[in-house]
């Protein structure tokens, strides 16, 4: 091991990778983080106070609340029937979940401005009973639904397959019910893998932009996520409101992400 | 799958009528988010007859677009390939300080916003911009101009084959290439005989999911190629223009085209995650 660490050739691939991240990745953030607070604490703070700045906030968090409830129940759910039971159509299933890791962002807006939007019959109908999903809010959190599916299913479905059955022999042979079962015995086996799901999935939700921005029509105080917010700012020149919002944003996708590897490296130590 | 769901299927079972309403419950949920969506965008597509479908697809437009995605994914593809390969033996085979923060950085990529990485990368690659300056000073474009989308398009697939390779390479561990160093193989033919073969399976799923990721781009490349009018456009910022423009057949019949191939990507990415997890039970049996 050490022999090959110190040769020339290793030396060499490890400057040569470390600079390309440095270039690719690192530079670009500090750019931005550095940027964004050069003109000072009280600019920052009122680019963020800003009314359009914060509603936009305030939506893409709402709507991935929403978003992340929904998904953490069906998502176990699908992960369920997925891996416990047998049923027609489940290859099917189990393949196309991974659809909206593989679709572009603007063809999935597209797909559900298609089936829901104003000019279908399902939208014509649902919009003459007041019903409206495309263009309004709920269209961005079908939106987000959708591109996050797969993130809670896939995290929930490895464990679902690993749990040892005797624990839950064991409280069948003790007479408890399977609601009892499932709630008292694979609940707490299963909520480590559903949360680190349902926290990615909300990380992704902060940043989604493509298939929003076909969806929610883009009014400002109305249907106008962060990330809609901070492509505007740009188009229109105002690049600090566009680093604020971005750094705010950002920093709370990063912190999910460093808490989601801690979560992880705790059962690692145990084994 | 049914051998393990039958081995399963026992204590947690509730009655027979539990289980086909969660199953029933599933399925319609996912017709209604996935499968009813993607049927409706490929009957609008062809709503106007295969005709004028064919027509909106072979549009010269639609051509350059797709040439120039097809370009930018395989410059993007190259280049995090190059670097997965080369940066996923740094981290599995050398001991340096700073290596848990570089094995994180690696993972950024992942949570920030397509808007928001062309944003950074216009801070820094744009006229104005930290080294754009330089460049632009030497008769450079790269922002608002084609190597920008190519930037664009590889910060945003920086992890992917990372992720994949790492394990397999640790899993692999250093035996075998120590056999064949004794036996007399020099570094590159180890690599080449011994080491990249039994990788290949895990590296082949990063770089489709580098592929896929890179053909869909679509924020950090509305970001890069500016506001301008006949920007260079890719097939995503086409099917964007397309419906801002008011020409949505041409959007919807790209959209089909794009769908098309990433659910040829997706089977692909079925078939070798079945490789890998394959190889990883050989390994621990």
């Amino acid at each position: 091991m050490a022999k090959i660490a110190t040769s020339p050739v290793s030396l060499a691939l490890r400057g040569t990778t470390l600079t390309y991240l440095g270039i690719m990745v690192i530079l670009p953030l500090v750019a931005l983080v550095t940027e964004a607070v050069t003109p000072g604490r009280q600019e920052f703070v009122a680019k963020l106070t800003d009314p359009f700045a914060w509603h936009a906030l305030k939506l893409t968090f709402a709507t991935a609340f929403v978003m992340v409830g929904i998904n953490s129940v069906i998502g176990t759910a699908t992960a369920w029937v997925l891996v416990r039971y047998d049923f027609p159509g489940k290859g099917l299933m189990n393949a196309l979940v991974d659809l909206p890791f593989a679709v572009p962002t603007v063809v999935t807006g597209l797909m559900l401005v298609a089936l829901y939007g104003p000019s279908s019959t399902l939208g014509a109908i649902l919009n003459s009973n007041g019903l409206a999903v495309i263009y309004q809010p709920p269209g961005i959190v079908l939106a987000l639904l959708f591109v996050s599916y797969p993130f809670v299913v896939r995290s929930v479905m490895p464990v679902l397959q690993e749990i040892d059955p005797a624990e839950e022999e064991a409280a069948k042979t003790l007479g408890a019910r399977p609601w009892t079962i499932f709630r008292r015995v694979t609940f707490p086996t299963l909520w480590p893998a559903i949360l680190t799901g349902t926290a990615m999935a909300f990380s992704r939700a902060l940043g989604e932009f493509g298939s929003v921005v076909m969806v929610a029509g883009n009014r400002p105080l109305e249907t106008k996520t962060g990330p809609m917010y901070v492509f505007g700012e740009i188009e229109s020149g105002n690049r600090i409101g566009a680093m604020v919002v971005s750094t705010v944003l950002l920093g709370l996708s990063l912190a999910i992400l460093v808490g989601l590897n801690a979560l992880q490296r705790r059962p690692e130590t145990r084994k | 799958m049914s051998a393990s769901s039958t081995r399963f299927a026992r204590a947690t079972d509730a009655s027979p009528r539990v289980k086909w309403l969660l199953i029933g419950a599933v399925w319609l949920w996912f017709a209604i988010l996935i499968l009813f969506p993607a049927i409706a965008l490929a009957r609008t597509a062809i709503s106007g007859g295969l005709n004028s479908f064919w027509h909106a697809v072979s549009s010269p437009e639609a051509q350059r677009a797709f040439g120039l995605t097809l370009w930018v994914t395989f410059v993007a593809t190259i280049a995090n390939t190059l670097f997965g390969l080369g940066f996923s033996f740094v981290l599995v085979r050398q001991k340096f300080w700073g290596k848990t923060l570089a094995d994180g950085i690696v993972d950024l990529p992942f949570a920030v916003s397509p808007i928001i990485a062309g944003l950074m990368l216009v801070l820094v690659y744009g006229p104005k911009g930290w080294i754009g300056k330089w460049i632009e000073a030497g008769g450079l474009r790269v922002v608002y101009s084609w190597p920008g989308l190519v930037l664009a398009t590889t910060f945003v697939t920086v992890p992917f084959v990372v992720r994949e390779v790492v394990p397999v390479l640790r899993e692999f561990g250093l035996d075998q290439e120590e056999v064949a160093r004794t036996l007399g193989a020099g570094r590159w033919k180890t690599f080449w005989r011994v080491t990249l073969p039994s990788i290949r399976w895990g590296l082949a799923y990063g770089v489709t999911l580098t592929v896929a990721r890179s053909l869909g781009e679509f924020g950090a490349l509305l970001v890069v190629s500016g506001n301008i009018l006949g920007r260079t456009q890719t097939a995503t910022l086409f099917i964007h223009d397309g419906i801002e423009s008011f020409h949505p057949e041409s959007a919807y019949a790209a959209s089909v085209v794009l769908a098309g191939i990433s659910i040829v990507l997706l089977i692909g990415m079925e078939t070798l995650r079945k490789y890998v997890e394959a190889r990883e039970h050989s390994v621990q049996e």
